[in-house]
This record gives structure tokens, C-alpha cells and sequence, in this order.
């Protein structure tokens, strides 16, 4: 049967939406980036009951369902739980270029990891269980890529 | 759990690009043919759940955007954000409640029209995560090297999932990928993000999917073959990725535990006869396999290899293709319920498994599985 649609295209409507955001960090947001940007220290929280510190921080534990009160000052290198190495990544998002790794990373005195980029590193050489260290921007301004990447920890294994 | 029954389904076909179809149109066909499915008219349909993503849709309140589709005018609709299994679960729950005898759930999602990766690497926190660039299969890439090295489950297993799904695809009409393949040619593709590979990972899809839950009383009025939920469950694991064991499957087995604990179930590798699981990658079904009680924890990529899980095997599992073979977002955990109802009815055509009395169907929702829904159906009440 003849279809009208083989003798012509169908409407495709372009379009773009692109709205400005303006994401709070909140007051515990705002303290550890400002402690990024300024000082180059990782800070993370620790609940008031279980003592279980948080990397990233937030205001209340997840389990004991309490505040976590206290501020702890994190190391700037931490163990490798996970990673992966990017070959295909849409250009918009990718951050660095091509191969670059994700990993989630478990810092120095955090109970708990956090996803950050890999970088500088070798074909085949990351690991889990192996030590990164924090790599900080010159130009820092208070976002999560005042941090630029983490990279094989030197000198120590 | 008052009895209810799953009386009618509907799914479109998926295609990499419905272009001759819009969101309506798709939601259109699917609740047509669900409600073609239970013999019933709109009028009969009490409440109506749809389903679908803000962003994918590049619409806000997506899910109120279909009501002529669906049918929905002058009824109670209410909308869920989330995987096909979840909104089906609300749906379930509104029969429960006791004010509604019928729910129709509809599920669309077009991922033709958007740009895959910066919409799933938008579900990702926008302080801490988003601007690293992660999304689904990078961040899906992260648990599978978790699990992999935790249990030494490797490439070559994962690869026989895809062999597997998308050879089952070929008796699958509804199917968008069927391919024939060797792990040598799954194992060649390129990767992705490592572990991953092209051939790991679902393809980009359009579809639409409904289902028509029934209260017993309403069920028997009709000309059907029900099929009865038998038990339901989800659970939730952490939002940040660093806050979990991503080899984990702690949500999942929650939810199984539940469900199969509803459904009565002791030994579900004894008891189920077919699962439809959440296929977006290889290494999921081997990792949600494990979750849902069929092997030991790590034993997932011996099962796979041990041709169990064959739709001619002891444990059918994704015999429709899986999401490998199509995976229209949302839409794709309601077609697993729907995989299964078939199943139980035996109306899966030329992709039915003999015998099949009892199957669980499964979706998740968030990244890496983040949360897990879980439904045991089965053909007696």
C-alpha cells in the first residue's frame, strides 16, 4: 500500500533547552569548597554517634540518622576502590581528553569513597587498592574541578 | 496481599527512531493494545499511573503531557519518575488502597530525541559529581570492574550474556537489536569505558509499553487469562557512588528476600521457572542474577557460562532479548513485567518457554542499580 510518509519527511522540531541554574552547595558545601580552593585541604564530616567520617561531607548521617557535627581535615591521597578508563566519551562532557579514568577514591582518613577523575597515568597501570594522589588546579574557584584529577600516588606504593 | 492480577499488556514495537511517532502516539498504541489486550474499553479504567523522565522528554511534568494517549480525562492520574517496575508497583498499591478496581500504567520514553549521555550524566549530583563528566555507562563501567575483580568474573562471561540476549531477540518481534554473535566478536568491540565494551552495552531506544492491573472482582469479569502478582518488593541503596560497595547487591537481595517472602517462595533457583532482569549491560545480569537469590555471591559468571540461563536452559533469563536488545528507558523494566506475564500465559509466541508457572520480572532505578524493584508472577492465584 502507498504510504504518504515515503513521499515526504517528517517534522522534526530543533530545539535547545538551556536554562541558567543556580545549585546551593548549603553551608556544608560551601565550607569544604571554599576549604579546596583556599587552603588545598579535603575536609569531611564525622556523625556524632557512629564516628563514621564523611568524604564527601554532609550534614547527617545516612544510618544513625544523627548530625555529623564534626569537621575532620582529609589527606590529600587516598586508595583506589573502582576506576575505569574512558576510550569514547561525548565531547560536552568529557573533561579531559581522551584516555582519562573515573575512580572512586577513599582518602586518608575518610570511612567512605568519592567519585574524582583519573589522570597521568599509564596504559594498564591502575589498580585497585593503589594509592592516588590529588592533583590541585593553579586557578581555583570553588567547584569540585579544583581538584583537577588524582594520579598514581609517587614515591609510594 | 489481596490478590491482583495483571489482565492486560501492551507494548510498541522498539526501534532505534520512531520517527512517525511522538510520545502520544506511542503511549497511544500501547494502552490500545493493553486495553485490546483485557477485552475492556477506557471507560472501564479506573485510575491511570503513567510514566516517564522530565529531562528525557525535554518537557517538565512529562508524565501529564499524554493524557489524551492514555485516556486519562476525567480520572484520577498520578505520575511516577522512574523505571516501568516502580510505576507499576504505585499502580499495584492503588488497587491495594482498595478505591480503584483497575489501573492502567503506561510507560514511554524516546531516546531518540535527546543525547543520551547528557541526559543520564544529569541524574548526578551537581556539586560533587555532574561536572566530572560521569554518566550511565562510564559510572555502570565503575561497578563492573567492583564486581569483576571482587569475585574474578571476566570479560569473556560477561560477553555471553550479549551472545545470549540478542540471539533470543531473533523470536522477539517487538526486539529492536537481534544479532548473531560469538564472545569473539563481543570481545573485539571496542571499549567503551573498561570494562565495558560497544557490544556490553544496551542500544538507544524508542517504545512505549502499558499494562492493566485488576482487583480480583474485576478480573473474573473479564475474558482473560490473569496473571497474578504474587509478591512485589524495592529497596534503595546510597545516592553517591563512594558511599556504596558498587560490587555489592545489598538493595537487590532486599528486595528478592521481601518479595519471594510474599510470593512463598523458599528456593527461587527451585521455584521460578523464567526471569526477566535489567539487562543496560552484560555484566548486570550476571551481578543482578546473584541479587535475586539464583546463584551465590561471584557465581554469576559460571552460571552464565554454564548454559542455565539458555531460553532452552534450566533458568530462562531475558529469553525476549533483555534490554541488550532494546532498551527504551523506563518502558524497558514495565516490558519485563510484561516478558513474563506473557510467559506465564503462554502467549510469548514464538519466544515461549515451555512450562512456565511462576516468573520474576526486575528493574532498577538510579545509577549502577541503585535501586531495585522486584515482582513474582504466576499463572495461579
Amino acid at each position: 500500500m502507498e504510504d504518504w510518509r515515503d513521499k515526504q519527511e517528517l517534522v522534526v522540531m530543533e530545539g535547545r533547552i538551556k536554562v541558567p541554574y543556580r545549585w546551593s552547595a548549603g553551608e556544608v558545601g560551601t565550607r569544604y569548597l571554599e576549604s579546596l580552593r583556599d587552603e588545598k585541604r579535603f575536609l569531611g564530616t564525622k556523625c556524632g554517634e557512629c564516628g563514621k567520617v564523611y568524604h564527601v561531607p554532609r550534614r547527617n548521617c545516612p544510618h544513625c540518622f544523627a548530625e555529623c557535627s564534626q569537621w575532620v581535615e582529609l589527606g590529600s591521597t587516598g586508595i583506589l576502590e573502582t576506576y575505569t578508563v574512558v576510550r569514547r566519551q561525548h565531547p560536552q562532557l568529557a573533561p579531559l581528553p581522551l584516555p582519562y579514568g573515573y575512580g572512586v577514591i577513599k582518602l586518608e582518613g575518610a570511612d567512605t569513597g568519592f567519585l574524582h577523575l583519573l589522570y597521568e597515568f599509564e596504559e594498564g597501570g591502575l589498580a585497585p587498592g593503589m594509592r592516588v594522589e590529588a592533583v590541585f588546579a593553579d586557578q581555583r574557584e570553588g567547584n569540585i574541578l579544583d581538584v583537577r584529577y588524582f594520579r598514581p600516588a609517587k614515591g609510594v606504593s | 496481599m489481596e490478590p491482583v492480577a495483571i489482565v492486560g499488556v501492551g507494548m510498541t514495537e522498539m526501534r532505534r527512531e520512531r520517527k512517525a511517532d511522538g510520545y502520544a502516539d506511542l503511549v497511544y498504541e500501547a494502552t490500545r493494545k493493553a486495553l485490546d489486550d483485557a477485552g475492556m474499553e477506557i471507560g472501564e479504567v479506573d485510575n491511570v499511573v503513567t510514566v516517564s523522565n522530565d529531562f528525557f522528554d525535554g518537557r517538565t511534568i512529562s508524565s501529564m503531557a499524554v493524557q489524551d494517549a492514555c485516556g486519562s480525562y476525567d480520572k484520577n492520574v498520578s505520575t511516577v519518575e522512574g523505571d516501568g517496575t516502580f510505576g507499576a508497583a504505585y499502580g499495584l498499591m492503588r488497587i491495594l488502597s482498595g478505591s480503584f478496581g483497575t489501573t492502567l500504567v503506561c510507560v514511554h520514553h524516546k531516546g531518540s530525541e535527546s543525547r543520551m549521555p547528557l541526559i543520564t550524566n544529569a541524574m548526578f549530583d551537581p556539586i560533587y559529581e555532574r561536572f566530572l563528566g560521569i554518566e550511565a555507562i562510564t559510572s555502570s563501567a565503575l561497578q563492573a570492574r567492583a564486581y569483576m575483580d571482587k569475585y574474578g568474573i571476566t570479560e569473556e562471561q560477561c560477553a555471553l550474556v550479549s551472545v545470549k540476549n540478542h540471539r533470543n531477540a531473533f523470536k522477539n518481534p517487538f526486539a529492536q537489536l537481534p544479532l548473531e554473535l560469538t564472545v569473539e566478536e563481543v570481545m573485539a568491540s571496542p571499549y567503551i569505558a573498561d570494562p565495558i565494551k560497544l557490544l556490553d552495552c544496551c542500544p538507544i531506544s524508542d517504545g512505549a509499553s502499558a499494562v492493566i492491573l485488576a482487583s480480583e472482582e474485576r478480573a473474573r469479569k473479564l475474558d482473560v487469562k490473569p496473571v497474578w502478582v504474587k509478591g512485589v518488593a524495592y529497596c534503595s541503596d546510597a545516592y553517591h557512588l563512594g558511599d556504596r560497595d558498587l560490587s555489592d547487591v545489598r538493595a537487590l537481595e532486599e528486595a528478592a528476600r521481601k518479595a519471594y517472602a510474599m510470593a512463598g517462595i523458599g528456593d527461587p533457583a527451585r521455584k521460578v521457572d523464567l526471569v526477566e532482569l535489567y539487562d543496560a549491560f552484560t555484566y548486570m545480569e550476571l551481578m543482578w542474577l546473584e541479587g535475586l537469590g539464583f546463584c551465590a555471591r561471584g557465581e554469576g559468571g559460571k552460571l552464565a557460562a554454564s548454559g542455565d540461563t539458555a531460553a532452552d536452559g534450566r533458568l530462562p533469563v531475558n529469553a525476549s532479548g533483555g534490554c541488550l536488545s532494546g532498551n527504551p528507558v523506563l518502558v524497558a523494566g514495565l516490558n519485563r513485567i510484561i516478558e513474563c506475564a506473557l510467559q506465564v500465559r503462554g502467549d510469548a509466541g514464538e519466544r515461549q518457554v515451555d512450562g512456565v508457572k511462576t516468573a520474576v520480572a526486575h528493574g532498577i532505578n538510579g545509577p549502577c542499580g541503585q535501586s531495585h524493584c522486584v515482582w513474582v508472577l504466576g499463572g495461579e492465584k
